[in-house]
């Protein structure tokens, strides 16, 4: 059990590292607490699996620290960290039965025979693999196999995290949701810290409790799946999560409002104000397609904006609008009235996020 | 869609079919022709049925000469197959070093067999050899070419050397092919270095290894060149393997129906071993 702190930790793959983009991990300062059900999201390349194999000390980073309950590990090989890893291919020893494999990690540290034998049949019987002790691990499914791999990080009563890099890649769709609520389920009853990366935000959010999004190196926002679709506090954020993404508009800095072309868009003065202090002439505004208000008729607060075309996605519909000469989309219920030609819409000055140089501008609230 | 017959498409597998006939199906024919009459010359031949295959079944020098066959195949496989995958573990795997490691390595294979027999018995000479100098030094008075045992080691001991490299190269190029995830678990899951080996390197060697075997065997099995440079049999008939016995059949005395016969009965045998080997490894695969 363990509280994983990364402590100014950078990693670079280049000899001589000059420009950010050299580095695979730029600079980041960040916690994982013990007990944490957290999932890395972010697209490929962006980094995930490298800190994943630096927490476990596959790779060591070239700055900063790793800290297990305050103590650095830097040095220590992964296999002296009590870290347990599922891979993205299911990594099972093919000649030894599944009883054996799961015993696997406990002989290596020498624990006695009958100790293995009770806690291998304990997690066979949470991984439903009692039945599949005697069997050879070569002719196993590839999630029986997944479940085995992940079976031996918890045999070790030692483990202090176990890490996923993207453990449901290779595993049919019917069974993945199974598969993740068995993950879920074990992170109740053991307790224990798990880091889930994975590229897929559904998996992400059903899974953890706390999402880190990496984009380019870095977390670009830590926080409930909740807070990453209500608040995303970078435009990767929004662009990322949710489908279809946030909107994005390219607005001037004006005098009391934003302006577009020749609407302009009112917002909190101390935004406002926030983006002046930065001497700011340009910002970002962004908001999600579920919270553009689409009025059923004509509306003095509303924009007129043209229609462009509507997709019916079964239960709801998405509208593709055309607003200060970008295409946007917001999303109508079932039962909403499906505008034709022109629509009216309005964007909700809580939804309206704005962004500088990519990352939201905020003010205290009162 | 119905199925169309077309008869004319037959004619695409003769080139195959010729190929076969001309380098196996015709060659081996010829060889049964000859195992079953008595040749005096071209225009007078008996048939004789299976009397040469009973004289080689109780010939008590093809006994022998088989026995010191099978004890020098089992032999050099005991020491080429473990050593073989001794070399690759300990080959570099990135930069300068892996390519010319490799090339090192593939040497001994790129040269003739006359050449490798040549070598040894050079090197094996206690005047001017620096291998046969070094055991002199050591007081062994090591002369291949009396001396039963030092023949036997001389060739097993060029064996080993030309042909280890094979086993090696082949077990180098299925470890490469674990994925190194592989190690990674095996790190996480705190595997000793044995069982590492054990359980992941091992097998995932298993299918280069049923090769490397096969190949081994067969060759082995059928030795001819180097031995005959080296030792050509001797001394006595300490050195003398089927093939060379053989040899001394069909070109020497001018046997051919015994010589005939006798390459059957060799052909079979490598066949039976090969196919009791293989199909014991797959059926244990299979209880896997």
């Amino acid at each position: 059990m363990a509280e994983i702190t990364l402590n100014a930790l950078a990693h670079t793959y280049s000899d001589a590292p000059s420009k950010p983009e050299d580095y695979a991990i730029r600079q980041m300062q960040h916690v994982w607490h013990q007990g944490g059900a957290y999932a890395l999201l972010g697209p490929s390349g962006c980094g995930k699996s490298t800190l994943l194999n630096i927490i476990s000390g596959l790779l060591e980073p070239s700055d900063g620290e790793v800290l297990f309950d305050g103590k650095r590990v830097n040095e220590l090989k992964p296999e002296e960290r009590n870290i347990a890893q599922v891979f993205q291919f299911p990594v099972v020893y093919d000649t030894m039965s599944v009883y054996d494999n799961l015993a696997f990690p406990l002989r290596n540290i020498g624990v006695p025979e009958h100790k293995i034998r009770s806690k291998v049949l304990e997690v066979a019987e949470i991984l439903e693999l009692s039945d599949q002790l005697k069997r050879k691990a070569k002719g196993l499914s590839a999630d029986q196999k997944q479940k085995v791999s992940m079976g031996r990080g918890l045999v070790r009563d030692d483990v202090s995290a176990i890490l996923f890099d993207e453990p449901l890649t290779v595993i049919d769709p019917q069974l993945k949701w199974k598969l993740r609520r068995k993950l879920k389920q074990i992170h109740e009853q053991f307790n224990i810290t798990m880091v889930y990366v994975t590229h897929d935000q559904l998996e992400a959010s059903t899974f953890a409790d706390k999402i880190a999004v990496m984009y380019q190196g870095q977390i670009v926002q830590f926080g409930t799946p909740r807070e990453l679709f209500e608040h995303p506090a970078h435009t990767f954020v929004g662009y990322f999560i949710g489908s279809p993404g946030m909107n994005f508009l390219e607005a001037e800095v004006g005098e009391d409002a934003l302006i577009f072309g020749e609407h302009t868009l009112n917002i909190d003065p101390k935004l406002l104000a926030a983006l002046k202090a930065q001497n700011a002439t340009s910002a970002t505004v962004g908001i999600r397609p579920e919270f553009v208000h689409v009025w059923d008729g004509q509306n003095v607060d509303a924009f007129k904006v043209d229609v462009d075309f509507v997709e019916d996605l079964g239960t709801y519909k998405i509208l593709t609008f055309t607003f200060a000469g970008v295409s946007m989309k917001a999303r109508l219920s079932e039962d909403q009235k499906v505008p034709e030609g022109k629509a009216f819409v309005s964007f909700p000055e809580q939804w309206t996020k704005i962004y500088l140089n990519d990352y939201l501008v905020e003010v205290p609230h009162d | 869609m119905t199925k169309v017959e077309n008869n004319k498409a037959w004619w695409l597998v003769l080139p195959v079919f010729l190929i076969v006939a001309f380098s196996a199906i015709i060659p081996l024919m010829t060889v049964v022709n000859y195992s079953v009459q008595d040749i005096f010359d071209p225009y007078t031949r008996y048939f004789v049925g299976t009397e040469w295959f009973k004289q080689v079944m109780l010939d008590e020098r093809l006994h022998d000469a088989l026995i010191r066959q099978f004890i020098f195949s089992f032999t050099i496989l005991a020491i080429e197959i473990p050593l073989g995958i001794m070399v690759a573990l300990m080959m570099p795997t990135k930069g300068k070093g892996a390519s010319l490691a490799l090339i090192l390595v593939a040497i001994p294979l790129l040269i003739p067999w006359n050449v490798v027999g040549t070598i040894w018995q050079i090197f094996g000479r206690a005047d001017i050899g620096l291998f046969g100098a070094m055991m002199a030094e050591l007081g062994i008075n090591y002369n291949y070419a009396s001396e039963p045992m030092h023949a036997w080691l001389t060739v097993v001991l060029m064996d080993v050397w030309h042909w280890t490299p094979l086993v090696a190269l082949l077990c180098y190029s299925g470890l490469r092919a674990i994925p190194e995830v592989y190690y990674q678990a095996a790190r996480i899951d705190k595997a000793s270095r044995w069982a590492v080996f054990r359980y992941i390197q091992l097998p995932k060697l298993t299918n280069v290894l049923i090769i490397g075997v096969l190949l081994r065997f067969m060759d082995s099995f059928m030795i001819y060149t180097e031995p005959f440079v080296l030792t050509g049999g001797g001394p006595g008939t300490s050195t003398t393997f089927l093939s060379q016995s053989l040899v001394q059949q069909a070109i020497g005395q001018f046997d051919l129906g015994p010589a005939a016969a006798f390459s059957l009965v060799y052909f079979l045998i490598i066949l039976l071993v090969c196919w009791v080997f293989y199909t014991t490894i797959m059926h244990m695969q299979k209880d896997k």
